[in-house]
């Protein structure tokens, strides 16, 4: 028990993979302008990263070793094309804006890591886990994102009023700039920051060093 | 003329694919810390791109798009919902041609290139690509300009960002925003530039 939720907590905090493995970034700036957007985005991705790992861990053994990134891709693929498909039924409008991002969940590299990296090592169960839990600590650094740029861009959380905006006759002016692509990065980079204030371990070494306490004599 | 122009210009400053459509960016961000790297992979990329747009307009348009089987007597077929498994296929073929290809006959450009193709094909800016000229529904001629023009744009910008990075490393920074935080602030800062071309008309 106490192993099923250290697979499904760890992505979260100590091992995010937005965060400290790099993976997965461009839709996670891209479509974090709003909050409903991000959701669906996020509920998309859980998906195909849970079942894809399981699907890549139940058929794990038969796989060729050489061929096993076209396997995965293609078992991705078909999985996209599902979640595509159905948000296309259900939830039009959304998947419209959501433009070629369900698309690239494909290249994704936190679903194709996850696959490589854990699936195909590991029982069809904790891949399964290990999906969802990646899937949620990739959910959590979008939804923080999206949240501040929602609000604070146009006033609105989920498309409701929060702020009222002084175009509808309220108080707040709204930051344009936070609906713009830079301030996804830059969010992201104070989020990483305020992640690594927290868990010291996750800071890098720096490759260069200003040397304590050295006097000048000393450095000429 | 003037317009495929203006489609260049359009998609290598203001609609750049890195800066601010965000594709491609783990590759960006991971592999901008020497620039050299970075510019041998910004040339593949813009190889790739250059070749792999246009030809998915073709599978697009003659085998994928809803009525596009009439030629083979099949008007009423509508393959569309098949273009990302068709499109990631066509990709990974053609980075292994090209593999194949520059090593048989420019060893040079494929010593150079070698490492980063296959990296390629599991990269958002290429698959982006072809999905962006997809849904704008560009024609084959448009589509050519589009590939180079988004090749372009992100091997600039992935230029940009490894000589940046490589002055950075000699600064002092805070100790958790060393590394990867300070270089989302600094695309960030980027890409903030690069919107200053928002106004261009040509």
């Amino acid at each position: 028990m106490d192993n099923v939720k250290n697979t499904l907590l760890e992505p979260v905090v100590s091992n995010n993979p937005i965060a400290l493995q790099i993976l997965g970034i461009c839709s996670a700036l891209a479509v974090t302008s709003s909050l409903k957007v991000s959701f669906v985005m996020c509920v998309a991705l859980t998906v195909v990263c849970a079942f894809s790992n399981l699907f890549v861990s139940l058929i794990r053994h038969s796989i060729p070793g050489s061929i096993r990134i076209i396997v995965q891709m293609i078992i991705i693929a078909s999985l996209v094309i599902v979640v595509d498909q159905v948000l296309k039924a259900v939830a039009y409008e959304i998947s419209k804006q959501l433009s070629v991002f369900v698309g690239l969940i494909i290249t994704n590299c936190i679903v194709m890591g996850r696959a490589e990296a854990f699936a195909m090592k590991n029982p069809p169960l904790p891949s399964f886990l290990d999906g969802i839990g990646n899937g949620l600590g990739y959910s959590v650094i979008l939804l923080i994102v999206a949240f501040v740029r929602e609000l604070f861009g146009s006033g609105t959380l989920w498309g409701y009023e929060i702020f009222a905006a002084t175009t509808n006759g309220g108080w707040y002016v709204p930051n344009g700039m936070m609906l713009m692509p830079p301030s996804a990065f830059f969010l992201i980079g104070l989020l990483i920051w305020a992640l690594r204030s927290w868990k010291k371990t996750q800071v890098e070494k720096p490759d260069f060093k200003i040397t304590e306490n050295s006097q000048a004599s000393e450095v000429a | 003329m003037e317009y495929y122009l203006s489609l260049l210009v359009r998609s290598i400053f203001i609609d750049n694919i890195a800066l601010s459509m965000f594709l491609g960016m783990c590759t960006f961000i991971a592999l901008s810390k020497k620039i050299d790297a970075a510019i041998g992979l910004g040339v593949a990329v813009i190889v790739v791109q250059t070749v792999t747009v246009p030809v998915n307009n073709l599978l697009f348009t003659y085998f994928l798009a809803d009525g596009a089987l009439d030629w083979a007597g099949l008007p009423e077929v509508n393959l569309s919902f098949l273009v990302f498994l068709c499109f990631i296929g066509v990709i990974a073929a053609i980075v292994q041609i090209l593999e194949m290809v520059l090593d048989k006959y420019v060893p040079a450009l494929y010593n150079a290139l070698g490492v980063f193709l296959p990296l390629i094909t599991v990269n958002c800016a290429i698959l982006g690509g072809s999905l962006l000229m997809q849904e704008r529904g560009y024609d084959f001629a448009e589509s050519l300009v589009f590939g180079f023009g988004s090749g372009m744009s992100w091997a600039l910008a992935i230029a940009v960002l490894a000589g940046i990075r490589e002055k950075l490393k000699y600064s002092d920074i805070p100790e958790g925003l060393q590394g990867l935080g300070i270089v989302f602030i600094t695309v960030g800062l980027v890409s903030l530039g690069f919107m200053s071309f928002g106004g261009i008309d040509l």
